[in-house]
């Protein structure tokens, strides 16, 4: 019998296959499937503070539009005693998921402002959250900001979070990093236990009947693993926290590459979203047939085993690999 | 024990008691009334027990009519019952009154006292509504002030269930709903020890049960009917004793003392006034101070006016008194006096001529001369200076009789004469007078400051404020009194110690200081610095300040809300100046009560909320400048006169005065003697309220129309003209080619009304045009105003000029072509972006110079016909909607009748006609009477035939002819439209909206849908769609909307159409056109986005797409001229649903706030109307595709 086991920021998992942060994690029922199902670990979705905060103005302007200005409709809504406005409503479920869920539940954050990232991050800690990720999701889009400025005020967030909760941390990064390996080095030293690589934005579309630019959310596929399996591969040993993968594992073989570049799980959603969550379970059974037929005893056997101190040509992580494929054409 | 004061107004005072002692509430919105019933379903909802524990059943009904029959069967069936309403709402509870009156039922209707329509709707104060009562049997209980509505809505619950006689509590509609005072609050306690749980099981004892049955209600016969109603005699003879009674319970444990009849004032009053409601109070201040004066004066307050106890107001009335003068704040014309009036001088003469009263106080004395008189109707103003007048009146030798104070009757002479100047304030009180933008938050924030003045200092506090009619950018004035006496004075402020302007551009409107008394603080909200704000003030306003040598400051609060964050919204920010000025609190307790306040206001939306005020009350004081005041007035400017000089005699001298806030100087001969108003008089009222107005870009504009199809202010239109009248054009005219087939060689122009605009951007969405190197860059933008106020005031006057196409020219079958028909219902009070008035404004465009309006009362009916001005407009023949309103409920019989009588007159000008061959000719009188109107050209050539007709007809002197050139423009084809919202539709009109298109007559029924009763603030009404937040559905809708559009298609002959023109405009116009061209009633229900939605009514062209692509609104057609060719008569005109309804609810916050407030709810709700929508869907989509070959009708309408 192979041994699915694994670690992931310090927390013993039954195996390497974690459900990402998604709408999946929205309801309770959706959540108890994918445990069901197998997954080990369960990301919340994220907490946005621009969401909190965005809602909490467009509330009090709309209760406050044109209020107290014609006599016979002094207000045009009714205004309730207490709105969960704020990371009530987050909380609240993610004490429900701890209460009917045996996985771990790690809870996801993006904050805007100083005080959100160190408050809900302590508050997602004192609702039972097994861990946290934390989600730097910040389009850097004025050219005043240079990348050691963001990356300097990452760290300082980073730090405010880690030293404000015990539990274990990891965050979770975009691909646009010039030095990713230098920035992951220095999360690591603000005490961060693990990395996820990487988040998927949401790459808005033109609409060129109506000439406007619309959100369109276009789900991973395998191919998209590629880039973080290449960093994880790299930044594998290098830096001394766990890794995690996300982007495109939707079958046991995208799993197991993942592994074997270094990850000490493999996330997913869009495999869930598109077949249903009873594809955890086809990954597993296929990834532990697998290790059966090549005669792996465990997944840790594996971690690591492709990252580029492990191959025989660590070059291929690099430049060359990109005039390889340029030449094959 | 410690008592609570708590600082609320008169109908929350009311609701509270109310609540507490009801099992069961049946509710229906009216103003000024609505409120307690919101109060009442908000507590509901929030689970908040009634003082035996359980939580009461609150209930919308579909009319007052309905609540009081629900308060019927509710109270016949053994439950404590209260109901809330007013004015029109309390007439139709009337008929239920009686009965539950004649069967000696205990339940109390609170009623906020307000004016019945007559010549006009008014939506104050007067007491002509409850007088409208006074034969039901109910026991009329008055409240005078908001302390005294909060003691007697307990007194009379405590009483009716005693006496068994119902109650009818009121109190004056606005001047006490809607005042804030500061009282001292009934505790649970208090209200327990006054209710005996013996009376409670008593009524359930005599509730209908089939567990001990009888019969209650039976029809009885001239032998006995009579005997029996005199069996009640005993209960109302004793009813008087049981309020006294518990009106001294009362006191022994509140210590605050009623009488049936309180008499206040000099213990030897000669001369006494006799009234009630809040005008008693003001009487009584009044005659207190007199009585200091050392006159000889008093006044009676009645409590209980019904059953009117002679008896006890003998007893309250002095001895001493030769002269009463009985106010009544009603009128009935044609009465031998007033309703008070008329029992004070039976009760006199009853008591004295009679010997009923047993000690004979006015034995041996001159029987009194008692005179009547008229005062306050619809919150006219009451002040002591007309009680003064009053009094001194009873000093004369002959008083006027039937006399009317408070204004000036110049016609038959009833008024009195008083002297403004006269003031009995104590020069403790300190009063305030905050002239703000209505949504600047000004109201809000005065509300926060009476709350604190009154809950957090020893002083006593006391808020008023007054609204405008127009729904945006109208004029707030907030009234605020404060000082260490208990404030009775329910009337304005008319000498201010601190006075507040919010508003710069007030000054060039309004005479504001003039509220100023001598050396009062000025506090003026300028975007002009401490160096430059002088001389951009006019020059009355300079004398005013030097010569009153006023205290004045300055504040940009518009520059701080900007950096805070809070937009348009000054109202801490001014509040800050207050308190920083006025020293009522030290400042820095001052700036935390107001932080407290803040984050009791806003708390709950979010702590980014808090924390944004926070920061503009830190900011303030740094803007806040005290301005040495100039010793003399340099400014160039001068205030505007209201109105333009070319306006016409009665808009200068008459709406002119109204527009200026100096309607209360207008005397009786004024006005026309029945309601009689000229059309289209907002053009002569420059709002100038917009901060940004559409420009166009002639480059980009593909001349679709669009931008003017949804403006709903009528600012932005388009001409298709000669070129030649480019050669006068004023500078920056723009114009390109048109590009108009059936119009070749002309010249296009957009242009834009900049005084009349209100800004909403609407025009910008629906624009289609982009440029093609910068998306971004629309054929119709936003701009700043006041740059090109002028230049484009200018191109709008000479736009106007240009002749107006010829409507027989072009086919309106399109919108692109519909935009060039002039609109003749243009600068409404209405919402900027509102979604009703787009069709309103296209209705007049199509049909507008044929076009008869009935219109039910709601938001339609108050930017419609609101005074001072009317939106409804004329084209140059003179020609242009005819408009009226009768109730709410009554509108489709209302327009039923319009048709009725057209179709009279038509008929008798067809049958008069023959006889006049002779004169007329064979060939004209067959071309009218055989005339195909079904076009423009159609209707233009009837009209000719129509006019020569006339000329004829006038030169005959036969009765016939007479009679047939009266008549003679029914030959004309009219279209009678009847226009109302929901509420009217799918609730308290239905009945007659069911039985008029029932009817098969040729009316169109156009249903501005907003899915809530807008106009009084966003109730729930049957179109409220499942899982959207309203008044009344505070929890969320919990059931589907009424599928009004189906019930009228069963009938088969009803043209019915479902239309949003954001999402379709071509739809609606065709459906329009159809309804129109349909010989019998048509039905259109229009998707109409809200102020009560919540949410930038400048996206309310993209909601109205996601409705229909979510499905939640189908657009159809239901023709039945189609079934006569065997086709089927519904055609579903959009496409099946492609989006979540979710993705259209929610980007509005009356649904989104159900996530907020009970996200479990929400989710059950929101999945309920997805299905809903889907199933509804499924049904027309079968409906629509069934084989049809059946012909159900002639295609008329159904009728032989």
């Amino acid at each position: 019998m192979v041994d699915l086991s694994t670690t992931y920021l310090g927390l013993k998992l039954k195996n390497p296959l974690v459900a990402s942060s998604s709408p999946l994690s929205q309801k309770v029922e959706s959540a108890l499937a994918l445990e069901k199902a197998g997954v080990a670990a369960l990301i919340m979705y994220s907490l946005f503070e621009e969401q909190i905060l965005r809602d909490s103005y467009k509330l009090d302007t709309d209760l406050s539009r044109g209020i107290e200005s014609f006599p016979e409709a002094l207000t045009y809504l009714p205004d309730y005693g207490q709105y969960s406005i704020g990371p009530e409503t987050y909380l609240r479920h993610l004490r429900n998921l701890k209460n009917v869920l045996n996985i771990p539940v790690i809870g996801s954050l993006n904050g805007v402002t100083d005080g959100g990232w160190v408050e809900y991050a302590q508050k997602i800690q004192d609702a039972g959250a097994d861990a946290l990720e934390l989600n730097l999701y910040n389009l850097a889009t004025d050219p005043e900001v240079s990348c050691a400025d963001l990356e300097a005020e990452y760290l300082r967030l980073v730090t405010h979070v880690r030293n404000a909760i015990s539990i274990p941390l990891a965050v979770k990064l975009s691909p646009f990093f010039t030095a990713l390996p230098n920035f992951a080095k220095r999360l690591a030293e603000c005490g961060v236990d693990g990395i996820v690589l990487f988040n998927r934005f949401y790459q808005p579309d033109f609409d060129l009947e109506e000439l406007e630019v619309v959100p369109h959310l276009v789900l991973s596929n395998s191919n998209e693993m590629r880039l973080p399996l290449r960093w994880i591969a790299i930044l594998y040993k290098r830096i001394a926290v766990d890794f995690a993968l996300t982007s495109g594992i939707h079958t046991a073989e995208d799993l197991l590459k993942a592994l074997m570049a270094g990850a000490k799980v493999g996330m997913a959603t869009s495999a869930f979203l598109l077949h249903g969550v009873d594809r955890a379970a086809q990954i597993l059974s296929d990834l532990q047939a697998w290790m059966i037929v090549k005669e792996y005893e465990s997944v840790i056997q594996m971690i690591g085993s492709m990252s580029q101190q492990a191959v025989a040509d660590p070059a291929a992580f690099e430049r060359a690999n990109y005039m390889k494929v340029l030449s094959s054409y | 024990m410690e008592r609570t004061y708590i600082t609320i107004d008169g109908n929350e005072a009311t609701a509270y008691v109310a609540y507490r002692l009801s099992e069961v509430i049946a509710i229906y919105p009216i103003t000024p009334s609505s409120a307690m019933g919101e109060f009442a379903d908000e507590w509901a909802t929030q689970k908040k027990p009634n003082i035996w524990g359980t939580v009461p059943q609150v209930i919308e009904m579909q009319s007052e009519g309905g609540a009081a029959g629900a308060v019927h069967g509710a109270i016949q069936a053994g439950a404590l019952t209260t109901t809330f309403t007013a004015s029109q709402g309390l007439l139709l509870m009337i008929p239920n009154m009686f009965k539950i009156a004649g069967e000696l039922t205990p339940t109390v209707f609170h009623v906020s006292a307000r004016t019945v329509a007559t010549h006009a709707l008014s939506i104050f104060g007067d007491h002509s509504d409850v007088m409208a009562c006074r034969s039901t049997g109910f026991a009329l209980l008055a409240s005078a002030s908001v302390q005294e509505a909060h003691d007697m809505a307990l007194i009379a619950h405590a009483s009716t269930l005693e006496a068994r006689v119902p109650f009818l509590h009121f109190f004056d509609g606005f001047r006490t709903s809607h005042e804030v005072n500061k009282i001292e609050q009934l505790s649970e306690a208090d209200i327990r020890a006054m209710i005996d749980d013996a009376y409670v099981f008593a009524h359930r004892s005599r509730a209908l049960s089939p567990d001990r049955p009888f019969i209650r209600g039976t029809a009885q016969n001239p032998d006995t009917f009579f005997q029996e109603r005199e069996t009640v005699n005993p209960f109302y003879a004793t009813c008087p004793q049981v309020v006294e009674k518990v009106m001294a319970k009362f006191a022994q444990i509140t210590g605050r003392t009623y009488s049936l009849f309180d008499y206040i004032g000099h213990p030897e009053a000669e001369r006494v006034i006799v009234l009630m409601g809040s005008g008693s109070e003001t009487a009584a201040e009044t005659a207190n101070y007199l009585v200091h004066q050392g006159e000889k004066v008093g006044v009676v307050k009645v409590h209980l006016y019904r059953p009117f106890s002679v008896l006890h107001f003998l007893q309250a009335l002095p001895p001493t008194v030769k002269a009463i003068a009985v106010l009544d704040r009603t009128k009935e014309p044609g009465a031998a006096g007033e309703p008070l009036y008329q029992d004070v001088v039976t009760a006199i003469n009853e008591g004295l001529a009679e010997g009923s009263v047993p000690y004979a106080q006015f034995a041996n004395r001159p029987y009194p001369r008692v005179i009547g008189g008229r005062y306050g109707l619809s919150s006219k103003e009451f002040t002591p200076a007309m009680v003064k007048a009053v009094f001194d009146e009873l000093k004369k030798a002959d008083p006027k009789n039937h006399f009317t104070v408070g204004i000036e009757d110049d016609v038959t002479k009833t008024s009195l004469e008083y002297d403004p100047s006269f003031d009995i304030e104590d020069p403790q009180t300190v009063r305030c007078v905050f002239w703000g933008l209505g949504s600047d938050g000004t109201v809000g924030a005065n509300k926060n400051s009476i709350k604190i003045i009154g809950e957090e200092t020893d002083n006593y506090a006391q808020g008023y404020f007054v609204y405008d009619s127009k729904k945006s950018g109208g004029v707030t004035i907030s009234h605020l009194r404060f000082g260490p006496k208990p404030i009775r004075a329910p009337y304005l402020i008319d000498k201010a110690n601190f006075l507040a302007c919010h508003q710069f551009s007030f000054l060039e409107r309004f005479d504001i200081t003039k509220m100023a008394a001598p050396g009062a603080v000025f506090l003026l909200n300028s975007i002009y610095g401490p160096d430059e704000v002088w001389d951009h003030i006019p020059q009355e306003t300079q004398k005013d300040i030097i010569e009153k040598k006023l205290r004045f400051y300055i504040i940009d609060a518009y520059e701080v809300a900007k950096k805070t964050g809070m937009g348009g919204r000054i109202n801490t920010i001014m509040q800050t100046c207050f308190f920083a000025i006025s020293g009522v609190l030290p400042r820095e307790e001052a700036i935390e009560q107001i932080k407290k306040a803040i984050r009791k206001t806003y708390g709950k939306r979010g702590e980014a909320v808090v924390q944004k005020n926070f920061e503009a009350v830190d900011m303030t004081l740094e803007y806040l400048h005290e301005m040495k005041v100039p010793d003399k007035v340099t400014s160039q400017l001068t205030r505007k006169p209201p109105v333009p000089p070319e306006a016409p005699e009665f808009v200068r001298n008459v709406l002119g005065k109204m527009i200026a806030l100096e309607g209360d100087s207008l005397p009786v001969s004024a006005f026309p003697v029945d309601g009689t108003y000229p059309s289209a008089t907002t053009k002569w009222e420059k709002r100038n309220i917009a901060l940004e107005i559409p420009q166009w870009e002639p480059d980009l504009c593909i001349q679709c129309g669009k931008c003017s199809f949804v403006c709903p202010h009528a600012v932005i239109r388009e001409k298709v003209y000669d070129p030649g009248f480019l050669k006068n054009a004023p500078e920056g005219w723009q114009a390109v080619d048109a590009k108009f087939k059936e119009l070749p060689g002309m010249k296009f122009t957009i242009a834009v009304a900049p005084e009349d605009c209100t800004g909403c951007g609407l025009c910008v969405e629906a624009c289609p045009a982009k440029d093609k190197s910068q998306v971004g860059r629309k054929a119709i933008n936003m701009v700043a105003q006041p740059p090109i106020r002028e230049r484009e005031r200018v191109k709008w006057d000479y736009f106007l000029t240009i002749p107006e196409v010829d409507r027989t020219a072009i086919s309106v079958r399109t919108v692109k072509n519909s935009q060039l028909l002039e609109p003749l219902f243009e600068f409404s009070g209405a919402c900027g972006g509102c979604g009703e008035t787009p069709y309103i404004k296209l209705l007049t465009q199509l049909f507008g110079d044929r076009l008869m309006i009935a219109n039910a009362t709601g938001c339609s009916s108050i930017y419609g016909g609101n005074l001072p001005t009317t939106p409804y407009a004329v084209n140059r023949e003179g020609r242009g909607p005819s408009w009226s309103n009768s109730l709410f409920e009554d509108n489709a019989e209302f327009g039923l009748g319009f048709r009725l009588t057209l179709d009279k007159q038509n008929q008798f000008a067809r049958e008069l006609l023959p006889a006049f061959v002779g004169v007329l000719g064979e060939a004209l009188v067959d071309a009218i009477l055989n005339a195909d109107q079904s076009s423009e050209a159609g209707i233009r050539e009837q009209r000719q035939r129509v006019e020569l007709l006339k000329q004829k007809l006038a030169t005959l002197k036969t009765p016939e002819a007479q009679h047939l050139l009266s008549i003679a423009d029914s030959l004309v084809r009219k279209s009678v439209w009847i226009i109302g919202g929901d509420g009217w539709a799918y609730d308290i009109g239905y009945g007659g909206l069911d039985h008029v298109i029932a009817s098969g007559r040729n009316v169109n029924l156009l249903v501005l849908d907003t899915e809530v009763y807008s106009n009084t603030g966003g109730q729930a009404s049957k179109a409220t769609p499942r899982a959207a937040v309203a008044k009344f559905a505070a929890a969320g809708k919990g059931i589907a909307k009424k599928d009004l559009a189906m019930m009228a298609m069963s009938y088969g002959y009803v043209y019915v159409a479902r239309v949003a023109m954001g999402a379709n405009d071509q739809h609606t116009l065709t459906a329009f056109l159809e309804a129109d061209a349909y010989e019998g009633p048509s039905l259109i229900i229009a998707y109409s986005h809200c102020i009560n939605h919540g949410y930038d009514l400048r996206y309310g062209l993209e909601q109205q797409k996601l409705a229909v692509n979510s499905g939640v609104w189908p657009l159809i057609r239901y023709n039945p001229l189609l079934a006569l060719e065997g086709k089927n008569p519904l055609i579903l005109d959009s496409k099946e649903p492609t989006i979540p309804v979710e993705q259209y609810a929610y980007n509005e916050t009356r649904y989104k706030m159900l996530v907020h407030g009970d996200e479990q709810r929400a989710e059950m709700l929101i999945k309920q109307a997805q299905a809903d929508a889907e199933r509804r869907w499924a049904l027309y989509r079968q409906m629509a595709e069934m084989s049809f070959g059946i012909t159900p009708s002639n295609g008329k309408g159904g009728q032989d």
